[in-house]
């Protein structure tokens, strides 16, 4: 056993002769906070997809902590502890945040521990916990659809959290959210670095900043270069395909 | 404090066991109006005849009740909830029709030339094994159709299409062979005798509606038990957004297979207890438009809403038959007319409308200011008590 949290080997991912990600190779150890940055179109998504198993990969294949992934369906990748927080902030609507937690926290999500399982002690103190942590206690009882976008982005976090997973997968998590949003979510995820491995996808540099320690850019379905966050900057290559262009529309 | 209400879910567990056995207290008492008083206040204002009404649609409202488990809150609209109504009321006359001397067969048979009862009919003599079969053969057909449609992600218009194909190949199958249950006949179940009494005799008619009442709270306890507590959260977040429960960790198919089996089996009930108050059950009930009519009740009384779905069941079916007694030939307008109103302007139902702007429009009709949205914390924090009472204009 390795002690890379996850390895990924040669992998394409083709739609009809479109390779969205090209001969990949990408690694990371456990308890790695990783920003992976990269133009429009570079397979960021594409990547969170293959690891969570909504695509399958045409070729290579991905290892979590040595398992290969290769034909798991979604909820059995999520039970071998990946969670994935999506761009848009996907929350159950009509439930409250209180809920929504207590959902991702179940620890037996088989049929008949849900329908006549109560909820543990200890899980309920997990969720009043994360509520504290996530800065929604004064909002834990109402529907979710009354929270703002950023509480939203939260919310979602504060599931994948409740799943206790090994690594999680954040996809752009400041989207749309104010500057003092940006930093609380900044924060909340470095806080989570603290024991947990991270991947985040980001397209807002000021955030990168903040939060990067080690830093992959994807260009056209294949690693770029990595490095840390001034490596990766002086990059040559690297300013020719994307941080020259967007680094205006970024200020 | 009364003024946030809403917001203020998660109770002192006191509280909500004080409020659960209310709830309880409640529909006790209402079944028993039901069996008691009711039909004494119908015979005494001479409408006997809506008492055998009120029990075939109180039948109806628990596969209303059934159709809200998989529609209302599961967020699947099936249209073939025909079928597995009908396969509980055949399962149920069948064993009816088998109440002869030995030796003999149901009328029809003899008909066809059929000298010999067919193999499926023989465990139908039992008793027990047909009230199984009621409940049990719907809810595998619904399991096993369910289990094949669910594992393959088919969801939302492709579902509602299937259900509804396989209520057309239901249909042709029962309406086309005569030799094996009478075709478009189907069976009549009031000249046949259980326990020494015709099946359509008051007796046994007064029994059946008892029966319904009891049915009817039972199925109204079990949905209620499904969709309080984890099952019913995770069902309501299968309808919001099922992809997202795949990345919880959730397989959200044997979920609706369970689900899906459960309203198979609470239609087939409902299917039994209705044939023998209605005196037959043939191919008819497997209409197209019977099974939509089933969700048009609980889109009226209210999705996500149990009490919506029993009270839809019921007005609109009263509503059915009073206005097709006075203007026969209107009501299908009218049925329409009501479903389009309330798909429109009360996209909750009539109870979903009550919980909110109908609630709102009370206060206001008795002088009562509407009740304000706000964070429960903000409401007891006293800074924004003392603003509150200080300084307003």
């Amino acid at each position: 056993m390795s002690d890379k949290i996850l390895e990924i080997e040669n992998l394409t991912v083709s739609f009809d002769g479109f390779k969205a990600l090209n001969q990949l190779n990408f690694s990371m150890e456990a308890g790695e906070l990783r920003v992976i940055i990269g133009p429009n179109g570079a397979g960021k998504t594409t990547f969170l997809d293959v690891i969570t198993g909504k695509v399958q990969p045409t070729t290579g294949r991905a290892l979590f902590k040595g398992k290969n992934l290769r034909s798991k369906s979604e909820h059995r990748i999520s039970r071998l502890g990946i969670g994935r927080k999506f761009q848009t902030p996907r929350v159950y609507l009509k439930l409250t945040p209180r809920e929504n937690l207590d959902l991702s926290c179940n620890r037996h999500k088989n049929v008949w521990a849900t329908l006549l399982g109560r909820p543990a002690q200890s899980e309920r103190r997990t969720v009043a916990g994360l509520l504290d942590t996530i800065g929604l206690a004064t909002k834990s009882d109402i529907p979710a659809e009354l929270l703002s976008h950023g509480e939203k982005q939260r919310l979602e976090i504060g599931m994948l959290v409740a799943q206790s997973p090994d690594l999680l997968l954040v996809d752009e998590p400041v989207a749309g959210l104010t500057d003092e949003e940006t930093e609380n979510v900044g924060n909340l995820l470095l806080t989570l670095a603290e024991d947990h491995s991270i991947i985040v996808i980001e397209h807002d540099m000021e955030f990168v900043r903040q939060i990067a320690r080690q830093v992959t850019v994807l260009h056209q379905g294949a690693v770029l270069c990595e490095g840390s966050m001034e490596e990766v900057q002086r990059n040559p290559q690297v300013i020719e395909v994307y941080l020259g262009q967007p680094e205006d529309s970024d200020g | 404090m009364a003024d946030t209400s809403p917001l203020n879910a998660q109770r002192p567990r006191r509280l909500r066991q004080t409020s659960l056995m209310m709830e309880v207290g409640i529909v006790i008492v209402i079944a028993l109006l039901i069996l008691f008083v009711v039909p004494l206040l119908l015979t005494a204002f001479g409408q006997e005849f809506r008492i055998n009404m009120l029990g075939r649609f109180m039948a109806l409202a628990i596969v209303a009740l059934g159709i809200d488990l998989i529609w209302g809150y599961t967020g699947m609209l099936s249209l073939g909830h025909g079928v597995f109504f009908s396969l509980g009321g055949y399962a149920f006359a069948m064993f009816l029709q088998l109440q002869l001397p030995e030796g003999e067969l149901p009328e029809f048979f003899t008909l066809y030339g059929v000298t010999e009862l067919p193999f499926f009919w023989q465990p139908f003599h039992s008793l027990p094994f047909a009230l199984a079969a009621l409940i049990l053969i719907p809810a595998l057909v619904a399991a096993l159709l369910g289990y094949l449609v669910f594992r393959n992600r088919i969801r939302g218009v492709y579902f509602s299409i299937l259900t509804q194909a396989s209520l057309i190949v239901f249909f042709h199958f029962f309406n086309s062979q005569q030799e094996l249950i009478n075709g478009t006949n189907g069976l009549k179940t009031d000249t046949a005798k259980i326990f020494d009494v015709y099946a359509g005799s008051d007796q046994a008619q007064s029994v059946f509606y008892t029966l319904t009442v009891v049915g009817l709270v039972l199925a109204y306890g079990l949905c209620r038990w499904l969709t309080s507590g984890r099952l019913g959260k995770l069902l309501i977040a299968i309808r919001d957004d099922e992809s997202r429960v795949r990345f919880s960790g959730y397989n959200p198919t044997g979920y609706k297979v369970l689900v899906f089996a459960v309203s198979a089996g609470l239609a087939g009930i409902a299917g039994a207890l209705y044939t023998v108050q209605s005196g037959i059950i043939s191919p008819k009930t497997m209409d197209i438009a019977f099974s939509i009519e089933m969700v048009i009740w609980v889109a009226v009384g209210g999705r996500a809403s149990l009490v919506g779905a029993v009270l839809g069941a019921l007005t609109v079916n009263f509503a059915k038959s009073i206005l097709s007694e006075q203007f026969p030939e209107i009501w299908l307008f009218f049925q329409g007319a009501l479903f389009l109103i309330v798909v429109t302007v009360l996209p909750g139902g009539f109870v979903g409308w009550l919980r909110t702007q109908g609630q709102d429009l009370f206060r206001s009709l008795i002088g009562r200011r509407r009740r304000l949205m706000t964070y429960p914390r903000l409401a007891e924090d006293p800074e924004v008590e003392y603003e509150r009472q200080n300084l307003r204009n």
